[in-house]
């Protein structure tokens, strides 16, 4: 059985998500990678140490234009005989995905966060995390978007063959004009622990504390929506059924109440820590870990905790 | 221009999810509908607020029952020019997309603005899946776009920043935050709505892809554990042996 899994590497690095990818493929069957752009063989050839067994690369292809991914993918799919193509559910993933979907008229598994049961069932995530969809695909071409985070990674050993591949693509449906990079930060959809607040900080000029944790933590910090719409944290760090959608393995969250919609974007996490002053705050009963206390002080004395915890391994 | 705006209906964000049936449907009792937060806040409101500055026409499309028709006047109170319903219970994604793509491909429009995904299913599909059919460009996760002439400048989330991308119409775009502010439809707007022209259209036969067998609630979690403010050792102490997560 064999398994295309497209990663995108446009980055010059695979990244955490395109790993869960391809070592989700391994476990469907034997795994062809396909990429694009200028990444070095020799990273993609360590792709081996989660089940590839090759890699094909279309140096010819240097964006990330969904209709010339498509191409590639539908390409790479009639080239490895392929019967489920793979994306993490990305960025990328999102915008090519379905077209591919569309262009092979293979059934769509989107957001899946299992591997199939014998039945040939998934789960998914749906009403924004409050549920799971068991969906099952009626076309002999499967197409699987992975949410990220939702298996746990194993590093086996192995080296993938890298290939150039080619095929026409045609040209970029857009013309990139600019790119603002976010620098320096733990790029909140792919962080592994989430430092989170919420009005209960009382203004913008308190998250000195919550981004002092998350250094600690080596996390990205996040925020409730309420503080992203008066302008106290930028939006790409709200949280919640509007905003960005997590997994992260620990989210810690400070001054949140847990509205129903904020506990939809984060009910994915592994544990939760939450620490509110109302012990009646909804978002206890969605914690394994909670402090009934203030934000103010106990931040700072978790931040040393922790800093004791990491110098003594 | 014309711009066509697809609406879904989803369940309000408050409601309480649960499933009937053995588990194979979603308990509709008491659930108040709403449109689809992103289709209306942002994919909605950003194609008013360009018809209204470059002149053109805003029509909704739904595929959806007759239940359906609240939410597309709710569309129509917001300012829309006239709504389409395909009469249908869709079924999965490639079914609704090809039932709008049908439509779309004969209306010659300008841009189709779908939102990022639905609260309900999540799945980002519909929007890929039309911009295929239709053979057009598909720009996904858009927080901000600006049209001069048939140009377009669209800012478009990317891993870790934003990416400012230009292309010409037509083309299918997916909105998300930042794209426009949410409208709060008046008293004349919901008026007229109710004379708008809303158009019943049966759909086209379509194969489905995928089939959602069943559904299941998220494990409830174990009762909390609460530890003492001044006891922050402890609760490393649980994350790192109990949890192992630090």
């Amino acid at each position: 059985m064999s398994v295309l899994v497209y990663i995108d590497t446009l980055s010059g690095s695979v990244s955490k998500n395109s790993n869960e990818a391809v070592f989700y493929g391994s476990k469907l069957g034997d795994v062809t990678v396909v990429t694009n752009g200028g990444i070095a063989a020799e990273k993609l050839a360590s792709l081996g140490n989660f089940g590839a067994k090759k890699v094909l690369v279309h140096r010819g292809v240097n964006s990330n234009d969904p209709t010339q991914l498509t191409k590639l993918v539908s390409a790479a799919v009639s080239a490895s005989g392929a019967h489920t193509v793979v994306f993490s559910q990305d960025l990328t993933g999102k915008a090519v995905a379905p077209r591919v979907s569309a262009a092979l008229k293979a059934g769509l598994v989107a957001g899946a966060v299992s591997l199939p049961d014998a039945g040939g069932v998934f789960k998914v995530n749906v009403f924004s995390g409050k549920a799971l969809g068991n969906v099952k695909v009626n076309t002999a071409i499967k197409v699987i978007n992975l949410t990220p985070n939702s298996l746990a990674l194993e590093t086996g050993s192995g080296t993938a063959a890298v290939e150039d591949f080619s095929a026409d693509c045609g040209s970029p449906s857009f013309t990139v004009k600019s790119v603002q990079k976010q620098e320096g930060e733990i790029l909140l959809p792919e962080a592994e622990v989430v430092v989170s607040a919420g009005r209960g900080l009382k203004g913008p000029e308190n998250w000195g504390m919550v981004e002092t944790l998350a250094k600690t933590l080596g996390a990205a910090t996040a925020c409730s929506r309420p503080v992203a719409d008066i302008g106290w944290r930028p939006h790409h760090e709200h949280v919640g059924q509007t905003g960005l959608a997590i997994r992260p393995n620990l989210y810690i969250a400070a001054g949140i109440s847990g509205a129903i919609q904020h506990l939809a974007g984060v009910n994915g996490s592994k544990v939760i820590v939450v620490i509110n002053t109302d012990p009646e705050a909804p978002f206890f009963k969605a914690a394994d870990y909670g402090v009934i206390g203030d934000a103010f002080d106990v931040l700072p004395k978790l931040n040393a905790e922790i800093q004791k915890l990491k110098s003594s391994h | 221009m014309k711009f066509l705006v697809c609406i879904s209906k989803a369940p309000d964000t408050t409601t309480k999810i649960d499933f009937v049936d053995n588990n194979t449907k979603f308990n509709e009792t008491g659930v108040q509908y709403i449109v689809n937060p992103y289709d209306e806040w942002y994919a909605l409101v950003r194609a008013l607020e360009l018809k209204e500055t470059l002149g053109g026409t805003v029509t909704t499309i739904t595929v959806g029952t007759p239940e359906d028709e609240a939410i597309i006047r709710k569309a129509l109170a917001i300012g829309a020019d006239d709504s389409v319903r395909i009469n249908a219970d869709a079924k999965d994604a490639y079914y609704t997309a090809f039932q709008i793509a049908e439509f779309a491909k004969k209306g010659a429009y300008d841009i189709v603005f779908v939102g990022k995904e639905t609260i309900n299913y999540n799945g980002s599909q519909v929007g890929g899946m039309i911009a295929e059919m239709m053979n057009v460009p598909y720009v996904s996760l858009a927080a901000k776009l600006d049209l001069a002439g048939n140009t377009a400048t669209i800012h478009k989330e990317m891993t870790g920043g934003v990416e400012v991308i230009e292309l010409n119409t037509p083309f299918v775009i997916s909105s998300a935050k930042g794209m426009a502010e949410q409208r709060i439809p008046n008293m004349r707007g919901i008026m007229a709505a109710r004379t708008k022209p809303l158009q019943v259209v049966e759909p086209v036969a379509c194969d489905q892809l995928v089939s959602f067998v069943s559904y299941d609630l998220p494990k409830t979690k174990s009762a909390c554990k609460f530890v003492a403010p001044d006891n922050m050792a402890e609760l490393v102490n649980l994350l790192h042996t109990e949890a192992k997560v630090i």
